[in-house]
């Protein structure tokens, strides 16, 4: 690092390209799209900039409120159930052997080389009335009943007449689903990195000390990995806020997500600048979030300070 | 309004399609136009093309079709509206032609060179969304319906109101995820006009649906004949194409356009505005309309083709089928949707968003 700040020349050097790319796709785009959100559709291809606040008046209707709330909720879900599995896993890799640890580090990382479409597809497969669930789920059917009549019970149908498959497609519950699915990896890296540096030595000391299993579990290593969980929880939150691919496949008459709101402005309703208030206004409140807790974190490191 | 359509084909075709293509593309140019590149850009609908017509296009004319693919009316326009990217040919259909006029977007046609024009049926000549066919001209046509699993209904569903106001069939329903398409056969339901924009009849049909959706397993993203098939649903809003295509694999699958009647469509070849080979486009417009090459990308799409040269060269099994062209009591009662303007989309795509909040 010394060396690099003393050469400013091959600082500059290695310093554009980031720079540029995060100007030219990052930052311009959103710029326009920011403008965008405060203009006025004027025909059905012209937009004028005229600085208006209607577009933000519009998305703060009970409507768009109450969409926005539903994948609040989705993406709060879908965080929580992903944090719950995502831990085992974590602590798993972890505390595995070396030989195992870069096996079960690639299993975890593997979706990722398969474009999220087919995997959405895959999950259809799996999930559908025909699917593999319920071929599964019919197969230990007929078994129980075959058993049932072997043992002379076959006339009362405990199992009833015929299997009845379980509605897992199309419904809330598919969307959260997928959405763990998709974003289990999100979850299990950070909180893997975090675990991993965990001095050992203190797990030690207080399983020595006379403290249950648990009693660590809750009070030395969660505290220890706590950074991990927060960053877990925010890169998996943030984009399952955004989603719209996972509600729109899997889900139900009553699974839109503000997302989908927002594609459809871009594309049917034809309403770029309506789109952009709606992207800029779950912007904001994103980083609202973020906000609140760096401003958490700053108040709780001022206290152990003082 | 959108009418999203996969014009899905049995897998082995496509691939062999797909050679097709990639032969026509790579074959190049053996003669030039004085003025242009011996080339055209053509944008249109994933599996809309007969296997070989572009390869026998570029045997023909030394021209080469390099053809992109979009999904739906709506990607075609967002991709064209902020400037046409370059292409030369696309395919939108009629409602969307429409606004692509309003817009400006649209190249005016040179009839005279297109002389197979007269091989279309005089019905086609011209048309109500475009005064004498100054910006487009008919590729193909068809209808939207019922499609159904015979085993699973007593007497064919020719109503709409198994789709929108009866629990008979409850959680076994799929519907177009198309906000436009939805409202107007709703429309039609209750006895109205498809184009009518009155905002009292939407509502009307905004609360139908509202009551209506614990009955409906989903709003497809167009793959309704892919749910009739794998047996997720019994009943599902489709493009007759589409359900004839799942019909030729399945005997349980058949396809009724309810007694209310329905949406009557048509997709068109346009030239949008920018397009840098005019002159080659209208060639392959015109090798479009010829009657054997149109005869072939109709055997090999089974939709409706507009051209009576080409109907007059298929066999007796397509052009008596009534899934691919309706008998003339059915399309009375039906109709074509045409552009209502901006604030029109902006009235239906706020109610869509209402019915899948509700």
């Amino acid at each position: 690092m010394d060396d690099l700040s003393a050469n400013r020349r091959v600082g500059w050097v290695l310093g554009l390209p980031p720079t540029a790319w995060l100007l030219v796709f990052f930052l311009v785009p959103l710029g326009l799209i920011w403008v965008l959100s405060f203009g006025e559709k004027r025909g059905i291809v012209d937009i004028a900039i005229t600085w208006t606040f209607d577009n933000y008046q519009r998305a703060l209707d009970p409507l768009y409120l109450q969409i926005f709330a539903k994948s609040f909720w989705f993406a709060g879900i879908t965080t929580a159930v992903c944090l719950l599995v995502a831990f085992p896993i974590a602590l798993a890799i972890t505390f595995a052997t070396p030989r195992w640890k870069p096996i079960l580090l690639l299993l975890t990382i593997l979706p990722f080389w398969t474009n999220l479409l087919i995997r959405t597809y895959a999950l259809i497969a799996v999930l559908r009335t025909r699917g593999y669930v319920n071929f599964t789920l019919e197969w230990l059917w007929e078994k129980a009943d075959a058993l049932l009549v072997l043992v002379g019970l076959g006339h009362l149908q405990l199992l009833g007449e015929r299997f009845e498959p379980v509605e897992l497609l199309y419904n809330n519950f598919a969307v959260v689903f997928g959405l763990v699915y998709v974003h289990l990896p999100f979850m299990v890296l950070p909180l893997y990195a975090a675990l991993d540096r965990l001095d050992r030595s203190y797990i030690e000391a207080s399983l020595d000390l006379g403290a249950s299993q648990f009693r660590t579990f809750a009070s030395v290593v969660v505290p220890l990995a706590l950074p991990g969980i927060v960053s877990g929880v925010i890169i998996t939150f943030i984009p399952a806020l955004g989603s719209f691919l996972t509600p729109d496949l899997l889900g139900g008459t009553d699974s839109q997500m503000i997302a989908n709101v927002i594609e459809r402005q871009f594309k049917s309703a034809n309403d770029w600048p309506f789109g952009a208030a709606l992207s800029f206004l779950l912007m904001y409140i994103t980083f609202f979030a973020l906000a609140l807790r760096a401003m958490a974190s700053r108040g709780r490191s001022a206290m152990e300070a003082a | 309004m959108s009418m999203p359509r996969s014009h899905r084909i049995r897998r082995r075709s496509f691939l062999a399609g797909l050679g097709a293509v990639a032969a026509g593309v790579s074959l190049g140019s053996r003669r030039a136009l004085a003025a242009e590149e011996a080339r055209v850009n053509f944008y249109n609908w994933d599996t809309y093309i007969g296997e070989t017509t572009l390869e026998d296009f570029a045997k023909a004319t030394g021209v080469e079709v390099k053809m992109d693919l979009f999904a739906d009316n709506d990607e075609l326009f967002a991709k064209l509206k902020e400037g046409n990217p370059g292409y030369d040919l696309i395919v939108p259909t009629n409602d969307y032609v429409e606004r692509m006029i309003a817009a400006g977007m649209l190249e005016t046609l040179d009839h005279s060179k297109i002389p197979n024009i007269a091989n279309l049926a005089p019905s086609f000549r011209d048309a109500a969304f475009d005064p004498g066919r100054k910006h487009s001209l008919p590729y193909m046509w068809g209808t939207i319906g019922i499609g159904y699993r015979k085993s699973r209904v007593d007497a064919p569903p020719d109503s709409w109101k198994w789709l929108y106001d009866s629990d008979r069939h409850s959680g076994r329903i799929a519907m177009l995820g198309d906000a436009g398409v939805v409202v107007q056969m709703g429309l039609k339901l209750l006895g109205k006009p498809l184009n009518s924009t009155e905002p009292a009849l939407i509502k009307q049909v905004e609360e139908m649906l509202i009551r209506q959706k614990k009955h409906i397993k989903v709003f497809a993203e167009d793959n309704g004949q892919d749910l009739l098939a794998s047996g997720e649903v019994d009943l599902t809003m489709e493009w007759n194409g589409d359900i004839l295509q799942v019909m030729e694999e399945d005997d349980d699958i058949a396809f009724v356009v309810p007694r209310e009647g329905g949406l009557l469509w048509q997709d068109c070849l346009c030239i949008p505005k920018g397009a840098p080979h005019p002159m080659n486009a209208h060639r392959f417009i015109d090798f479009l309309l010829d009657g054997e090459n149109g005869a072939a990308i109709a055997d090999f799409i089974q939709y409706a083709t507009p051209n009576a040269a080409a109907k007059a060269l298929m066999s007796a099994e397509y052009r008596e089928n009534p899934a691919i062209f309706p008998p003339d009591s059915v399309i009375e009662i039906c109709e074509a949707s045409v552009y209502k303007g901006e604030e029109y989309q902006r009235l239906i795509d706020e109610t869509w968003t209402r019915i899948q909040a509700a």
